[in-house]
């Protein structure tokens, strides 16, 4: 039976972790991460669970700890932000390379300079290359019920690959919703054994992780790599069929809004996908067909499928909550992509709005769909990249 | 203590760091972890700091490691040991594991001293049961000798080269043995190859303790050092007997003294062989040859206060 | 041996077998070459024990002879060598000569 509850997102996710009670723990405070490992600490302190945890002195030495011990092998998680994930940026390559299904909550939060400690996504869209699956999580229940999920995912015997399950810093985990838990039964039976592959605690088979590969090799690697990558949407399509059976709550790789019939539309991410729902409900009531889709798997990226779902929209806005200075916003990038191969593709436009925790308002996102309105009825693109909600 | 360290008996084991490893010729390097596993008659796992041993072991498919082993980066040998510990905790106590296993890191002075420093502190600190042990050959051999902080003064490296005005390193070697030892961990020790027994003895020792330990371990580099190939034991003799690179162990903050030269040579003598001080033996650079040895008799005076007062 | 392709690849890149650089053989590296005079070794195994190269083989606690096949013919064992009476048990000599 479902536990109706009313948590932050950071304890809903302490709370899968808790349910899904790994073998080992990296923890290091980060805001606005810093409460989720807290919680779990509390849970080992409190005898909720047996893991193990490693209370690192930093980011780098919390993936480089979590690296060993899922090569040891067992099942490991830690959790981060912003400047944290950003330390571990040359581990984050190599838990991936190594092929180890470490689960990492990721609470975004802009990067400095300037030093800012609220939601945006410049940190895990910094993380997009890494060899990492990523899932975004749009409030509470989703980052609670992704948490489970990235278990199956990452720990897949055709993956084994480390898996981020973003949620907003601070709109998502520090603001009370109500959500539902599974039981502990229901998640523990859901998630599993933890399977070991090549676990160096094997004494009888001595295998050596991390070797150097040189130009006769390396680029073989890759490609086996990148192989893995494209078998993983059909999991995350599986896993989330099974979850359904459990919880009655449905997940693809994205999420659509009433975008079927839709003319013009927004493509994103997280949490201001809610307040663009909203907006969307007015402008359909004024007789505006205005839709939404909300990526939930970023990597790999579901090229085909996005494309397909887009193909018949006239306009579409691609809002990104991080920028790549003297680029289009990462998103952008990708839904031009999944698009380019289409003959009649919507025209596209790319926004810059709510970096650094600024407010995304209704208001932001009425502007986007009577910009969009216009130009599915024919206005030319003034500018293909713009910021919204910043001063002049 | 029956230490069953007699060559016969060591040689009838088996190498756990086998023939085909690609290291340089005459390295000081493989002999050091030779003889680190000899003395260890346990299951043992190790990880591996990037650097000259970790690229010229674990290559493509060859790997000269009989043990598991584990290498992730430059910076994290203690860091990624720490977890795999852990790991191995965390099964044994949910009873999915019984052997007992030992741990061991290796890093070189640039991956222990300078960039592995904060990795190695927070291991130590956290209390995980292992040994880390640096192979100090005193710079960053692998990327092609440059300087470290371990690089000792006077030294030519290509990072600070003895040029016509500035006459090779003008810092000193940080003391990272005692730096270890300032965390309060049970045991630090300084070995060198030389005094083979002296080290196995204290890796044996080091086993046996639970908890961090570290041991530095001379580990001398003829590329580096520029010395030939066949004299990386004689060199660390003469380091222990010049008191340049002293025999030590510091157990429970109590400092012994495990090997005191019967004469100390001059540590000119460590020097002269070696082509990185050769521009010390100038008239012009005398001061600075003075200047070293003047810094090995201050040390060397300091630690046997140390061992007194211990 | 055809080089393997990137469907042939261990995941992670981990080297499955341990000790397989056995397979690699480093003798040719060797300018000098390590001659072992049995009748002047007193069975220290100093040579075995400095040997950076596992390169000295030992029976029963018994030195035997060179390998060959993994020597860089550094010379540390014909330095380190005690020898008999004066008279070393291991000598360099040039490859090739």
């Amino acid at each position: 039976m479902a536990k109706v509850v009313a948590v932050t997102g950071n304890e809903a996710c302490a709370n899968a972790l808790r349910q899904v009670n790994p073998d080992v723990c990296g923890i290091y405070p980060i805001t606005p991460q810093t409460d989720m490992m807290q919680r779990f600490a509390s849970f080992i302190a409190d005898g909720k669970v047996d893991t193990e945890s490693i209370l690192v002195e930093s980011e780098h030495s919390s993936m480089s700890a979590c690296i060993g011990a899922a090569a040891a092998g067992g099942r490991v998680v830690t959790a981060t932000s912003s400047q944290g994930l950003a330390l571990m940026w040359e581990m984050l390559h190599i838990a991936s390379g190594d092929r180890l299904p470490i689960i990492m909550p990721v609470v975004n939060r802009a990067l400095s300079a300037p030093l800012n400690i609220h939601g945006d996504h410049s940190d895990a869209m910094g993380a997009r290359d890494t060899g990492w699956i990523q899932i975004w999580s749009e409030n509470a229940q989703e980052s609670y019920d992704n948490t489970i999920q990235a278990f199956r995912i990452g720990e897949h015997m055709d993956i084994r690959l480390p898996v981020m399950v973003c949620l907003d810093g601070f709109i998502i985990s520090h603001s009370i919703e109500r959500m539902e838990y599974l039981e502990d039964d229901e998640v523990k039976k859901f998630v599993g054994e933890f399977k070991n592959f090549l676990p160096l605690l094997n004494l009888e088979k001595p295998i050596s992780y991390g070797p150097l590969i040189l130009t006769d090799l390396y680029h073989e690697y890759k490609r086996a790599q990148h192989e893995v990558m494209t078998k993983v949407k059909d999991v995350v399509l599986d896993v989330a069929k099974d979850f359904e059976k459990m919880s009655g709550r449905k997940y693809g790789l994205f999420e659509t809004y009433r975008l079927d019939d839709a003319d013009i539309a927004l493509v994103i991410l997280n949490s201001a996908a809610g307040t663009s729902k909203d907006v969307i409900d007015t402008f359909r009531d004024k007789g505006i067909k205005a839709g939404l889709l909300k990526p939930r798997l970023f990597r790999p990226f579901p090229y085909e499928e996005v494309a397909e779902a887009l193909k018949s929209v006239k306009a579409v806005c691609v809002m990104d909550r991080a920028d790549s200075f003297g680029g289009y916003g990462p998103l952008f990038m990708e839904i031009t992509s999944a698009l380019y191969h289409i003959k009649e593709r919507p025209v596209l436009i790319n926004k810059i709005y709510g970096l650094g925790g600024r407010d995304y308002l209704p208001s932001h996102a009425e502007l986007v769909f009577n910009e969009l309105n216009e130009i599915a009825k024919g206005a030319k693109v003034k500018n293909i990249k713009e910021y919204i909600g910043v001063r002049e | 203590m029956a230490t069953g360290l007699t060559l016969k008996e060591l040689s009838k084991k088996e190498d756990r760091l086998t023939h085909g490893h690609r290291m340089c010729s005459g390295c000081g390097a493989p002999t050091v972890v030779k003889m680190v596993l000899l003395a260890t008659d346990y299951p043992v796992i190790a990880s591996n700091a990037t650097g000259c041993l970790e690229v010229s072991t674990c290559i493509s498919e060859y790997t000269a490691w009989k043990i598991p082993w584990i290498h992730t980066a430059f910076e994290n040998a203690a860091a990624t040991l720490s977890g795999v510990e852990t790991m191995y905790r965390s099964l044994k106590k949910r009873g999915m594991i019984d052997k007992e296993i030992k741990f061991i890191a290796f890093g070189g002075d640039g991956g222990t001293y300078d960039i592995g420093l904060q990795s190695l502190s927070g291991a130590m600190e956290r209390g995980h049961d292992m040994i880390y042990i640096c192979y100090d050959n005193g710079a960053y051999m692998n990327t092609g000798i440059q300087r470290s902080s371990a690089t000792p003064l006077g030294a030519d490296t290509t990072t600070c080269p003895a040029g016509s005005v500035i006459p090779g390193k003008l810092r000193s070697r940080k003391d990272l043995t005692k730096i270890m030892a300032a965390h309060n961990i049970p045991y630090a020790a300084q070995a060198s190859p030389s005094h083979w027994m002296d080290l196995m003895k204290k890796v044996k020792k080091a086993h046996e303790i639970k908890g961090p330990k570290f041991m530095n371990i001379l580990s001398p580099c003829n590329r580096g050092w520029r010395s030939k190939t066949n004299d990386s034991i004689t060199l660390s003799k003469l380091a222990v007997n010049s008191c340049y690179w002293p025999l030590y162990e510091i157990e429970d903050g109590v400092t012994k003294i495990t090997y005191t030269p019967k004469e100390k040579v001059p540590v000119a003598e460590f020097m002269k062989p070696q082509g990185r001080f050769k521009h010390l033996f100038a008239p012009e650079n005398e001061w600075l040859l003075k200047a070293v040895q003047e810094e090995v008799d201050k040390e060397w005076e300091k630690l046997q206060k140390e061992a007194k007062c211990g | 041996m055809k080089p393997k392709g990137w469907k042939d690849l261990a995941p992670g890149a981990v080297v499955l077998e341990g000790g397989s650089a056995v397979n690699f053989k480093t003798g040719s590296w060797r300018a000098f070459r390590p001659v072992w005079k049995e009748e002047n070794c007193i069975q220290c195994l100093f040579c075995w024990l400095y040997c950076p190269d596992m390169a000295i083989k030992v029976k029963d606690g018994k030195r035997a002879e060179f390998d060959y096949d993994f020597c860089k013919g550094c010379g540390i064992c014909a330095l380190e060598c005690p020898g008999k009476k004066g008279k070393k048990a291991i000598e360099m000599v040039e490859e090739g000569k």
